[in-house]
C-alpha cells in the first residue's frame, strides 16, 4: 500500500556535497544506506512476522538469537580485529531503528549488547580484557547491563550491592533489579560498591555466586526478559574489574549517554512503525463515504506525528554523529531521548485511535507498539531524569 | 465520606449511599480478583450476578420494572465506583444498563418493558447492545445486517462486531437495516433473545484492556425474530440509538473518571512513600505538579458529568453535554493513568501494581461509544452547524 505523503523519510537520496559544507543530517552515506536497507530487510523477513508469537511466548527464540548472531548483530560495535563490524554509534543507531520497526524487544537486546556492554569493554577495558571478551561478544555471547536496584532507580548511584576486596579479586553481595536480557546473557556488567567507590565488574554467567531470577511480568516488551540478579559471595577475579576500582560511576554515566541514544533510536523505530501502520489504515478505512485520511482531524494528526518522528530521528542521528566525533554528548543524548520518548508515546497512542475499535484489539499491532513504547519513558533515565540532565547543562546558544 | 478529599462536596444523600454501597461491594468482591480476571481474560459471571442480587443492574428504572428508581446522577456514581475497582465489570454493567435496558425503557412498548426490561433490571438477565459492524463504526450508515419483514416476523442476516456482553448476554438489542437504500434512516432496532434459532455469538475479541469484559461478534443467519420484538418504529432505529448513546456516553465518562481516580490515588500514595535521592519523590516538583494537573482534570471531568446528569435527570436532551463530558473524561483518563505509571517508574511498567491495567483500560475510553473525533464532530456541529456539501 503506498501512501505518498508519508513516504519513508530515510528512503535513498543522493547526497550532493556542496563546497565542503556538511551534508544535511538526514542524508545517509552510501554504506549507511545499504546497511539500513539490509537490516530493514532482515527485520521484515526474520523478525516482524514472529513479533506477536515472541510476545506470547515471552521470549526471543534461540534460532532467532542464532540468526542475529550469524548476521553480525552482536558485533556491530566490536572492532574488526576482534570479529566485529567496527561500526560507530551511528551505525548501531541505524540498526536499532530498523530492527525496532520489526520488534522492539529484539532491538532492545541488540542495543544494550552493543551500546552498553561491547562499548564498555572496548573503550574501558585493558587490551587483555578486550582480547578475552570482545570476540565472544561479537560472536553472540550476549551482554547485559546491571546498574539498577530495587531502591536505586533514578538515584542509581545509591546502589547497595557490596564488593569486598579479597585475595585475587572481589566478592559481591546483593541483589540487582531490572536487567534487560538477563535470561539470555552470558556476560553481565555489574555495578557494585567497593570501599573505593562504585566499581564495574564483568561477571560471567557461569559464576556460581550469580543467580538470575525469574523475569518480571510487564505491560510491554514482553519478549525481552527483565530479571533480577542475586549475587551471593560471588567471587570476581581482579582481571575482570572493568576500568579503575572506584571508577564505576564515571564509566556508567559515559555509557548511559550513548545508551540513551540507542534507546532513542529504538523509539524512533517504534514510532515510525506506528505511523506507517496508521497512515496505511487511514488511506483505506472509509467512513461517511470517504477515506478517513481525507479528514483534517486524521490528516493533521498524522502530519503532526510525522513531524515528531522526523524531529526525534534528527535529534537521535545528530547525537550519534556527535558521539562518533568524540564530542561531549550529555546534553544531546538527553535531548534525543526526551524527544524520542515523548514522540513514541504520542504517536503510538495516535496509532490506536486511528484504528478505532480494531486498534484496541490484539489483531492490530498498534496496541503492542503503544505498550512497547511506554518503557521508553522509564528506562535509561525517566523523562524527569532527561529533563534534569538538560536543565543542568543548559547554556545560552551564543556560548556554544 | 470525604475521608480522602476525592468525594465532591456535591455528593447528595442518595449518591453517597450508593457510593458507599458499591465501594463496600467492590472492596470485598471485586478488588481482590480484578487483576487475576484481567490476566486470565475471564468474565466475572459471579460478580455480575451478585450485582444483580444487590439490585445494581437496574438502577435507573422505575421500581415497577424491578429497578431501583434512582436518578442518572446516582447511576454515574455507581459506574464510577465500579470502575475504580474494575473497569471491565463497569463496562459490563454500563452496556447492560445505559444501552440495552435503557433502550427498552425509553423506546419499548409497555409489553416489551414488562417482558424484557424487568428481567434486565432485576438482574435475572444480562443485556447487550449492538450498533457496530466491520464497516459501520463512527458511520452507522455502513450497516449491512439486514432485517426483512416476513409475515409476523423479521428475518435477520449479517453480523455485528465489538459487542460488549455479545457472547454472554441473554437479551441483545441489535440494529439492522430494514430499508438499506435509506442508509441511517433505514435502520431499526430489534430485541433478540439468546437461543433464538439462527442467532449465535461469534468470535470473541482479544484486547489491550478491559480483558475481563466480553467483546464479541454476534452472528445472524436467517434468524427469525417476532415482529413484536421490533423496538420503536421501523426505520427509526438510528435516531433512537443516537439518543441512547447520549446516555451511554455519560456512563463512559463516569467509567473514565473511576479509572483515572484509581490510578491517581495509587500514584499519590506511591509518591509519598517512594524515596530517591534521600527524600520522597513527592518532594520533587517534576512529580508533584503533574499530580496537581491530574487532580484538576479529574475534578473537571466530574463537574462535566454532574452537569450532564443534572440535565438528563431534568428531562433535557444532553447530546452536547454528554459529548463534552465523554471527551474530557476519556482524554483525562488516558493522561492521568499515563502520569500515574510514570510516577511509579519501572514498577509501574510491571504487573506488580495495577496501574498498567488502569492505563490499558483507560485507552478504550476515547474509542468506545464514539471516538474522541466523533465527540468533537458532535460538539462542533452544535456550535457551527452541519458542514455544507
Ligand atoms: C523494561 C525495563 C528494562 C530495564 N532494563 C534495565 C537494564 O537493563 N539495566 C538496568 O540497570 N536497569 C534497567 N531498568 C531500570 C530502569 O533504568 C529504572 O526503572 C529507571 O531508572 C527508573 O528507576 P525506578 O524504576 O526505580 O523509578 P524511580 O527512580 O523510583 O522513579 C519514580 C518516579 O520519580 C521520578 N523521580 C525520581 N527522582 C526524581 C527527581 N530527582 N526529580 C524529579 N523526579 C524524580 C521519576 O522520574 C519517576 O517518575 C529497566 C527498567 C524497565 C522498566
Ligand atoms: C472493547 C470495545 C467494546 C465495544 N462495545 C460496543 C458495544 O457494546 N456496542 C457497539 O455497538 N459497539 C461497541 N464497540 C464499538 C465502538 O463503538 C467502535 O469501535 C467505535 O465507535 C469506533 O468505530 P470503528 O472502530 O469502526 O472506527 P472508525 O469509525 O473506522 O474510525 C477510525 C478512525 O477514524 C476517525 N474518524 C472516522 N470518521 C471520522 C470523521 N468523519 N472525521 C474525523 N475522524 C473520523 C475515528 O475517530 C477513528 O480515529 C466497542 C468497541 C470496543 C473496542
Amino acid at each position: 500500500m503506498s501512501v505518498q505523503a508519508f513516504e519513508d523519510p530515510v528512503a535513498p537520496r543522493t547526497p550532493v556535497p556542496r563546497d565542503g559544507r556538511p551534508a544535511p543530517l538526514s542524508v545517509l552515506g552510501a554504506e549507511e544506506r545499504l546497511h539500513f536497507a539490509a537490516v530493514s530487510e532482515f527485520g521484515a523477513r526474520e523478525v516482524a512476522p514472529r513479533s506477536r508469537a515472541m510476545e506470547a511466548a515471552g521470549r526471543i527464540p534461540d534460532d532467532l538469537l542464532g540468526a542475529l548472531a550469524e548476521n553480525g548483530f552482536f558485533g556491530l560495535s566490536a572492532p574488526e580485529e576482534h570479529g566485529g563490524l567496527g561500526l560507530g554509534l551511528f551505525g548501531v543507531v541505524l540498526t536499532v531503528e530498523a530492527l525496532a520497526r520489526a520488534d522492539a524487544s529484539v532491538a532492545l537486546l541488540v542495543d544494550v549488547h552493543n551500546t552498553l556492554i561491547t562499548v564498555a569493554v572496548d573503550r574501558f577495558g585493558a587490551d587483555e580484557q578486550r582480547t578475552r571478551f570482545l570476540p565472544g561478544l561479537a560472536n553472540g555471547r550476549i551482554g547485559a547491563f546491571s546498574l539498577s536496584e530495587a531502591h536505586a532507580g533514578s538515584d542509581a548511584f545509591a546502589l547497595s550491592t557490596a564488593a569486598r576486596a579479597v585475595p585475587g579479586g572481589f566478592r559481591l553481595d546483593g541483589s540487582k533489579a531490572w536487567v534487560s536480557g538477563g535470561r539470555e546473557a552470558g556476560l553481565f556488567l555489574v555495578f557494585a560498591r567497593a570501599p573505593e567507590g562504585i566499581t564495574a565488574f564483568l561477571v560471567e554467567r557461569e559464576n556460581p555466586g550469580l543467580e538470575v531470577g525469574p523475569p518480571e511480568s510487564k505491560v510491554g516488551l514482553k519478549a525481552s526478559s527483565t530479571t533480577p540478579l542475586f549475587l551471593t559471595d560471588c567471587f570476581v577475579p581482579a582481571p575482570d574489574v572493568l576500568g579503575p576500582v572506584g571508577g564505576g560511576r564515571r564509566l556508567a554515566m559515559a555509557l548511559l549517554n550513548e545508551g540513551r541514544i540507542g534507546i532513542a533510536a529504538q523509539l524512533v523505530g517504534i514510532g515510525q512503525a506506528a505511523l506507517d501502520l496508521a497512515a496505511g489504515y487511514a488511506a483505506e478505512r472509509r467512513t461517511f463515504g470517504r477515506p478517513i485520511r481525507t479528514r483534517q482531524a486524521v490528516a493533521f494528526a498524522l502530519a503532526d506525528a510525522a513531524a515528531r518522528v522526523e524531529t526525534a530521528r534528527l535529534a537521535t542521528w545528530n547525537a550519534a554523529r556527535l558521539a562518533d566525533q568524540g564530542s561531549d554528548l550529555r546534553h544531546a543524548a538527553a535531548i534525543a531521548k526526551l524527544t524520542a520518548q515523548r514522540m513514541a508515546e504520542r504517536v503510538t497512542s495516535l496509532g490506536i485511535e486511528i484504528h478505532g475499535g480494531t486498534g484496541y484489539t490484539t489483531d492490530c499491532l498498534a496496541e503492542k507498539l503503544w505498550r512497547d513504547a511506554k518503557a521508553g519513558t522509564i528506562y535509561e533515565g525517566t523523562e524527569n531524569m532527561q529533563l534534569l540532565t538538560i536543565a543542568s547543562g543548559f547554556r545560552p546558544w551564543r556560548d556554544r | 465520606m470525604p475521608e480522602n478529599g476525592s468525594i465532591p462536596v456535591r455528593d447528595t444523600g442518595p449518591q453517597s449511599e450508593i457510593r458507599r454501597a458499591i465501594r463496600e461491594f467492590a472492596e470485598a468482591e471485586v478488588l481482590p480478583h480484578a487483576s487475576r480476571w484481567d490476566e486470565e481474560e475471564r468474565f466475572p459471571a459471579e460478580a455480575v450476578s451478585q450485582l444483580g442480587e444487590l439490585g445494581f443492574l437496574g438502577p435507573i428504572f422505575p421500581e415497577r420494572y424491578g429497578g431501583a428508581g434512582l436518578r442518572y446522577a446516582e447511576y454515574a456514581v455507581l459506574v464510577e465506583e465500579l470502575a475504580r475497582a474494575d473497569a471491565s465489570l463497569a463496562i459490563t454493567v454500563a452496556a447492560h444498563v445505559s444501552l440495552a435496558a435503557n433502550h427498552i425503557y425509553e423506546q419499548g412498548t409497555e409489553s416489551q418493558r414488562e417482558k424484557f426490561l424487568t428481567r434486565l433490571a432485576n438482574g435475572s438477565a444480562l443485556g447487550a447492545w449492538s450498533l457496530t459492524e466491520p464497516g459501520a463504526g463512527s458511520d452507522a450508515g455502513g450497516t449491512r445486517t439486514s432485517a426483512v419483514r416476513d409475515g409476523d416476523s423479521y428475518v435477520l442476516n449479517g453480523s455485528k462486531t465489538f459487542t460488549t456482553n455479545g457472547s454472554v448476554a441473554d437479551i441483545a438489542i441489535c440494529m439492522a437495516s430494514t430499508s438499506p437504500e435509506l442508509r441511517t434512516h433505514g435502520i431499526s432496532a430489534f430485541i433478540v433473545e439468546r437461543g433464538t434459532p439462527g442467532f449465535r455469538p461469534g468470535r470473541k475479541e482479544r484486547k489491550l484492556g478491559h480483558c475481563a469484559s466480553d467483546t464479541s461478534e454476534m452472528v445472524f443467519e436467517d434468524c427469525r425474530v417476532p415482529a413484536q420484538n421490533l423496538l420503536g418504529e421501523e426505520d427509526s432505529g438510528f435516531a433512537a440509538a443516537m439518543k441512547i448513546l447520549d446516555g451511554g456516553r455519560i456512563s463512559i465518562a463516569a467509567l473514565s473518571l473511576g479509572i483515572a481516580e484509581a490510578a491517581f490515588e495509587c500514584a499519590v500514595a506511591y509518591a509519598r512513600t517512594r524515596r530517591q535521592f534521600d527524600r520522597p519523590i513527592a518532594d520533587f516538583q517534576g512529580v508533584r505538579f503533574p499530580l496537581a494537573d491530574s487532580k484538576m482534570e479529574i475534578e473537571a471531568s466530574r463537574l462535566l458529568i454532574q452537569k450532564a446528569c443534572a440535565m438528563k435527570d431534568a428531562g433535557l436532551r444532553t447530546t452536547t453535554e454528554s459529548a463534552l463530558a465523554k471527551l474530557h473524561a476519556s482524554e483525562t483518563a488516558v493522561r492521568v493513568t499515563n502520569r500515574a505509571l510514570q510516577v511509579l517508574g519501572g514498577y509501574g511498567y510491571t504487573r506488580s501494581y495495577p496501574v498498567e491495567r488502569y492505563l490499558r483500560d483507560a485507552r478504550l475510553m476515547t474509542i468506545g461509544e464514539g471516538t474522541s473525533e466523533v465527540q468533537r464532530l458532535i460538539i462542533a456541529r452544535s456550535l457551527l452547524g452541519r458542514v455544507s456539501g
